[in-house]
């Protein structure tokens, strides 16, 4: 059954085509990227935009998801609809194959976000622990109200004391083995998902171990039943979510809750005066440090002729520096190269995660220096500075001065910086939200947000998230997507690489919200800014929540909207999308999105139409059991359609529970 | 035929199987199959194999599982064998023959989810929605079920093209008397038209998803209540689903795999399905599996296939018509306007008139019809009903006059409680909005009267009094033919009436029982008394309702006749002998399952208590309703145990052999009150005392003989006086 107000709209994806203009290398509809590519014509440099043409066209066994590569009897192709040439060689067929595909790539999404989290954890222990003297509690607020969740006791006692029984719960979470729920998924989640999960057998016990047993589960000659593959991915999933929990609690609470904050994006950003170092990949324990570093070494780096040093951020580190320190976003995933093709840029200081192998062979076109800090990501031929929390202080100063001395290295005639850069306002942490509303109504602020919903002034939210996905020119689905859903009124929240699109694109500023939202939209913020004199800055058209890893402040949003209207997430008029995934993650986190009760469009197709049973869990029957479905559609228009559709349908359907429960005299309905 | 046997048309080529609908009804066999298994296993690891599972409200277990295997299931535990069994039965190759027996496994893997969600309390429905209809509601409208009041069921699900044509396919359905099981979206769409569904509307808004089993769990119940078909025997529920239950499936909107999979197993019942997607040959099967994208269509096309043909008339009236309404409430919010029910003067009367009195069809208005009276008005009423006919009998004016009640009850938006002169009528804002008069209600009483018992109406006139001096009137007139009539009904007694009436009618659901009418004993329904009876012999002489010659009594006391027995025998397909129709204790009556109470006996009270299908809580004899009625129905005698028309109580015949009304000791408050006057006379004629209703002991003293014993002693109830009854 299709999960839309209009019923035109069906769980099939439209007949666009797959890949948009698949010989032309011009993949890009970000202005500052575009300029960019100009300015390197004749040049002769490679970029992913080449890349991307050379591969096609792609492998549609691969692309379907009918490729088997488990053991090395294979790969194994499912070549017919009957017979041996169904399956493989030992006999699994399209659905199997499919669906244990899948699933690895949420178990790689989730291991993803877990090493993140895990880096944070093992800094706030060494902080509790006396090891490391150049971080702190910067929120005292964040982690008494994380410990509260967390059934911690906060009364009398140390900061330090409490974030240590914090960590060691976190630590805990990732190897546990007894048959008990995650306490940093069980702990945000309402009643309703919490008995879901439960009686699904889908609630995780450990990070590490549900990963693991994934791994095993769809190894050859183990699970073969699609069903039991696919909630072993949910499971998975679900302690994705888990480990996103945790490096955004932690993170706010050595690093701050974000709040409204001002700052500026894409490529213009990078500065021929100044020493200019990218931090890029995802996690901000390294990258705050280089902060840090950078605002002391102002001198040095005068020493050298530099006006001072300028530290922007690529990608989700750059969101998490966006966030909290108001560092300009230089780019994000898809033009990642695009900032060393400057010539301004002296080094990119990577972590973990999205950083293409490229950019060291795009570097020795010029004199950036790339290096890697963390010991699981090494590019051949970077400098590596093993970081660490013990010295952070110290190793961050070591990657200033790395750049400093790059600096002298510049080719003035090589320094081509696009003009392109745009005023924005980030850093709307939940606890900055509810702070906005409360303005409103202090007792029930996200009533504010329920309210206008139900009152039918927006139409709803929305997450829009996600990477960057070539099959189509770079962020023109997330900006068709978002300009479709704020002109219908929809309060749309954005994290990673879809806010870095939107931030590089003007979008995220107030000044977007007269020439693009609707009027519903429009009087809601309005009304908003009136009730919050002391925010100067003006709100934006949408909403930056943060990294990848901050989803988990979306499913806080989503939690906290459920709870105010006394029903369970499948009902909330919430939906997200991931107009252009690419990663992983972005499997992992739409599987957990889906399971937390949210229609979730995606733009690029995952490799599940080898197997229609496959597709139709993840787009009807995972409504039935979950309350949320997968929207898989690479238009971007019809993909907004439908996102509207299924806010419409929400909402439709809510009111007349609503209605029906008071007209009965009973509680609201609990199904969806 | 053999069941296997009405498939065999379906597939002209088994070489050229419908493989793309297959498939998918395969797939969603897959995860059903897994989903159900997930959810038992993680079920067994939170409460054990030990815990005790169950549906609130029947006898009858988890009826899918008694039904097809016979299991009595009452602990987890016992599930994982039972579906281990059904996925061993999935096959992979794609044939429809294989579908069907998966069909069979999706049965089992929803009534396991189910019942799991039960057993955690998952989603607790509210109203409208039910979730599982308990045992009394499958009782309660078995009576229409058998008599073809209700002419099928309709299981609707998925979700109409539009709200609007959602509506338009149930008040269709509602029209023509269907039973209608809803499940997902179809559900909010109805709720956003006003539609009215919920047990009051034989509509059932069940639930979402898997939650459509619970139109299963009714249907396989009415073979084991009615049909008195002996749980596990597959073979003969499934043919009896076939026979009995004129079921179909509507699916609307987008197919999905689980959904395939389980309307394969109501093809495995019998039951085709029709679906508004338009479909390819691949994915149909002829006669079972069938797209029909015309939603004007789409119900006249599943009525052919399942063989239903409508007898009913087309009602010239603005508003529905049907039981759906019977159970509709008309609060006083919602009233228009309203007549008699203590506020204004009130009758109705049905009197036989000579062929030169009677203009036939004509209805009269005597003073102004409502349109012409503000909203919030209360007049006074005459219902004067003439009928003319060849074979009328001055006894029938009472059974006729009754009929204004139901007929009356079936109009959305009207609403009639009571009789006589204490009728009261209220005609919804709705109804009123939707254009309708008084003058329908004569134009509706006509058409129902003729419709309904042709063989004895041939002209009828209505005259609808909305004026006071009219009204003042006809009420004197009316008055002395209802005094006229109890002078008569006093004179109907078993001993002086020549023939008993059998009535078979719940033959068809309950193949061989035997209700054997007399004056002093109404059937066990409630609805049919010895006159309703005379009557349908009347209409139809060789239908359910059969003169018994009564003759000489072999056991005037225990109410044995030899022509009843002879009677029994035949009727009963030979597993009858014998019949008393005086006791409960030896050889009582059969129960054929839609009784309105039933009686048990109380040995250490030396009584027995009476129970009612709306009393839900325990008994002292330690079954509720539902477990009792699951003890004595489908056509078997069961001493001790009886099901009963409510009225029964108040007959001097109640029960004579074994001591009368002496022996009741136990009564749910409701009964008590509902039946209070009439009883006390009783009580007062068998000289047991006024106040004996007040020595019976109800829930409120207790419900276990050990509560209420001290309560009968106390109060010196005669019982303990009686001769001992075992």
């Amino acid at each position: 059954m299709p999960r839309y107000r209009d019923l035109t709209h069906t769980a099939r994806p439209s007949d666009a085509p797959r890949v948009v203009d698949p010989k032309n290398p011009v993949r890009t509809s970000d202005p500052g990227a575009l300029q960019m590519l100009k300015m390197l014509e004749g040049k002769n440099i490679e970029t992913v935009f080449d890349r991307v043409v050379a591969q096609q066209p792609q492998c549609t066994f691969g692309y379907k998801g009918v490729c088997c590569r488990i053991c090395i009897a294979g790969p194994c192709r499912v070549k017919k609809e009957d017979g041996p040439g169904s399956r493989g060689i030992c006999g699994a067929s399209a659905y199997t194959i499919v669906s244990r595909n899948l699933v690895r790539l949420i178990a790689g999404g989730a291991a993803s976000h877990s090493e993140h989290a895990r880096h944070v954890l093992h800094t706030a222990h060494a902080l509790v622990e006396g090891h490391a003297p150049d971080y702190e509690i910067k929120s005292t607020a964040k982690l008494h109200k994380l410990a509260q969740r967390l059934g911690i006791s906060t009364l009398d006692r140390e900061d330090k004391e409490i974030l240590k029984d914090v960590v060691e719960l976190g630590y805990a979470d990732f190897g546990r083995y007894q048959d008990r729920p995650l306490a940093f998924l069980d702990s945000f989640m309402t009643q309703g998902r919490r008995n879901k999960f439960q009686h699904t057998n889908v609630m995780p016990k450990a990070i590490d171990g549900t990963v693991t047993e994934l791994i095993a589960q769809t190894a050859m000659g183990v699970d073969n039943d699609p069903v039991n593959i696919i909630f072993g991915g949910i499971k998975t999933a679900l302690a994705d979510l888990a480990g996103e929990y945790v490096g955004t609690t932690l993170s706010d609470v050595l690093f701050g809750i974000p709040e409204p904050i001002v700052s500026e994006a894409n490529l213009g950003v990078i500065d021929p005066k100044m020493v200019n170092i990218a931090v890029h990949g995802h996690n901000p324990v390294l990258s705050e440090m280089v902060v840090a570093a950078a605002r002391k070494m102002k001198a040095e780096a005068q020493k050298v002729g530099a006006e001072g040093i300028n530290v922007v951020g690529i990608c989700c580190t750059g969101n998490e520096l966006l966030m909290r320190e108001g560092v300009y976003l230089a780019t994000s995933s898809a033009s990642q190269e695009m900032a060393i093709m400057t010539g301004a840029l002296d080094a990119m200081v990577v972590d973990i995660q999205c950083i293409y192998p490229s950019v060291q062979t795009a570097a020795e076109c010029f004199h950036t220096k790339i290096i890697t800090t963390e010991g699981i990501m090494k590019t051949p031929g970077a400098q590596h500075l093993a970081f660490k929390p013990e010295t952070a202080m110290e190793d961050a100063q070591k990657l200033v001065t790395i750049a400093i001395e790059a600096y002298k290295q510049r080719d003035p005639n090589k320094i081509s910086i696009p003009n392109e850069r745009h005023k924005l306002v980030a850093g709307f942490s939940i606890e900055a939200l509810t702070d906005i509303f409360s303005k409103v109504c202090p007792e029930r602020p996200i009533s504010v947000l329920t309210d206008a919903i139900l009152s039918g002034q927006i139409k709803g939210v929305a997450l829009m998230a996600g990477c960057n996905n070539l099959k189509r020119s770079q962020d023109e689905s997330h900006i068709a997507i978002l300009k479709e859903l704020v002109k219908n009124d929809v309060f749309v929240i954005a994290t990673g690489c879809s806010a870095g699109a939107f931030a590089k694109f003007g979008l995220m500023s107030p000044l977007a919200v007269e020439a693009y939202a609707g009027e519903g939209l429009k009087s809601f913020l309005k009304m908003l800014e009136n009730a919050n004199p002391q925010l100067t800055t003006g709100l934006p058209l949408v909403f930056h929540v943060g990294s990848c890893v901050d989803n988990s402040r979306a499913s806080d949003l989503a939690v906290a909207m459920a709870d105010e209207l006394g029903v369970d997430i499948p009902k909330v008029p919430f939906v997200a999308s991931a107009p252009e995934a690419m990663h992983e993650k972005a499997v992992a986190i739409g599987t957990w999105c889906v399971t937390l009760g949210l229609p979730t469009h995606v733009g690029s197709l995952p490799p599940v139409e080898g197997s229609d049973l496959v597709y139709g869990i993840t787009t009807q029957i995972a409504h039935d059991v979950f309350g949320g479905n997968f929207i898989f559609e690479v238009d971007p228009l019809i993909g907004a359609q439908k996102l509207l559709n299924a806010l419409e349908y929400r909402t439709w359907k809510l009111n007349i529970h609503k209605k029906t429960a008071e007209k009965n005299e009973t509680p609201i309905a609990q199904g969806w | 035929m053999s069941m296997e046997q009405i498939y065999e048309e379906a597939i002209k080529d088994p070489n050229n199987q419908p493989k793309k609908l297959l498939r998918k009804a395969y797939d969603g066999t897959v995860i059903a199959m897994t989903y159900a298994e997930i959810l038992l296993n993680r079920a067994i690891k939170d409460y054990g194999e030990a815990q005790t599972i169950g549906y609130p409200d029947t006898a009858y277990y988890l009826p899918v599982i008694t039904c097809l295997s016979g299991e009595k299931v009452t602990k987890l535990g016992e599930l994982v064998p039972i579906l281990n069994r059904l996925r061993n039965q999935v096959r992979t190759e794609l044939t429809f023959e294989n579908a069907r027996l998966w069909g069979e496994s999706v049965l089992y893997a929803a009534e396991v989810i189910e019942t799991i969600h039960y057993l955690r309390g998952d989603e607790p429905k509210v109203k409208p929605w039910t979730g599982f209809l308990g045992d009394p509601v499958v009782r309660k409208h078995g009576i229409k079920m058998v008599d073809w009041t209700i002419p099928g069921v309709a299981v609707v699900l998925g979700r109409a093209k539009d709200s609007k044509a959602a509506k338009k396919i149930i008040d269709n359905l509602m029209g023509k008397g269907f039973m209608i099981f809803l499940c997902d979206e179809v559900i909010e769409q109805l709720l956003e038209e006003n539609v009215k569904i919920g047990e009051d509307y034989i509509a059932f808004p069940l639930g979402n998803f898997t939650q459509v089993i619970h139109a299963v769990n009714y249907a396989f119940r009415a073979g084991l209540a009615f049909g008195g078909i002996p749980a596990g025997e597959r073979e003969n529920h499934r043919d009896y689903q076939r026979r009995r239950v004129r079921a179909f499936v509507l699916h609307l909107g987008e197919l999905d795999d689980v959904k395939v999979a389980a309307e394969m197993g109501a093809i495995f019942m019998g039951f085709p399905v029709l679906t508004d997607q338009t479909l390819g040959e691949d994915m149909q099967i002829p006669d079972w599996y069938i797209s029909e994208p015309d939603y004007e269509k789409l119900v006249p096309l599943a009525l052919e296939v399942r063989g239903i043909k409508l007898t009913n008339i087309e009602l010239p009236i603005p508003v529905n018509f049907g039981p759906a309404f019977e159970g509709e409430t008309i609060r006083k919010g919602d009233t228009y306007v309203e007549f008699g029910g203590g506020r204004t003067t009130a009758f109705e009367l049905v009197q036989m008139v000579g062929p030169d009195n009677i203009e036939d069809g004509r209805v009269t208005v005597i003073g102004p019809d409502i349109d012409t009276v503000p909203e919030g008005s209360k007049l006074p009423l005459g219902i004067k009903v003439d009928i003319y006919g060849r074979k009328m009998q001055a006894d029938f004016e009472g059974v006729f006059e009754r009929r204004i009640h139901y007929f009356a009850n079936y109009g959305e938006g009207v609403w009639h409680v009571a009789q006589r002169d204490l009728c009261w009528v209220r005609i919804s804002k709705d109804a009123r909005a939707k254009g309708f008069l008084m003058k329908h209600f004569g134009e509706l009483l006509i058409a129902k009267l003729k419709e309904e018992f042709p063989a004895i109406i041939d002209r009828v006139e209505v005259t609808i009094m909305l004026d006071q001096a009219a009204v003042d009137e006809g009420i004197v007139l009316a008055r002395e033919r209802y005094k006229a009539r109890d002078d008569r009904m006093r004179s109907l007694t078993d001993e002086s009436v020549e023939d008993f009436y059998s009535c078979l009618l719940c033959q068809s659901f309950a193949p061989n029982h035997v209700c054997i009418v007399t004056p002093e004993r109404v059937g066990l329904c409630g609805a049919v008394s010895w006159l309703d009876a005379k009557a349908s012999h009347e209409i139809a002489p060789n239908g359910p309702n059969q003169p018994i010659p009564k003759g000489l009594a072999i056991d005037d006391l225990k109410g044995m006749w030899q022509s009843c027995n002879d009677y029994l025998y035949k009727a009963s397909n030979n597993t009858l002998e014998e019949v008393n129709l005086y006791t409960l204790m030896d050889r009582p009556m059969t129960s054929c399952g839609c009784f309105e109470a039933i009686m048990a006996i109380v040995p250490e009270a030396n009584g027995l208590m009476i129970t009612t299908r709306e009393h839900s809580g325990m008994t002292p004899c330690g079954m509720t309703f539902s477990t009792l009625a699951g003890t004595c129905g489908g056509g078997m005698q069961t001493p001790g145990f009886m099901g009963i028309g409510r009225s029964y109580i108040l007959s001097k015949k109640f029960i004579p052999a074994d001591g009368g009304i002496a022996r009741i000791i136990w009564m749910p408050k409701e009964l008590k009150e509902f039946i209070r006057e009439d009883f006390v006379q009783r009580s007062l004629d068998e000289g047991i005392g006024a106040d004996f209703i007040d020595k019976i002991a109800d829930e409120s003293i207790g419900t276990t003989a050990e509560e209420i014993l001290p309560f009968l002693e106390e109060n010196g109830h005669p019982c303990f006086g009686l001769d001992p009854l075992m």
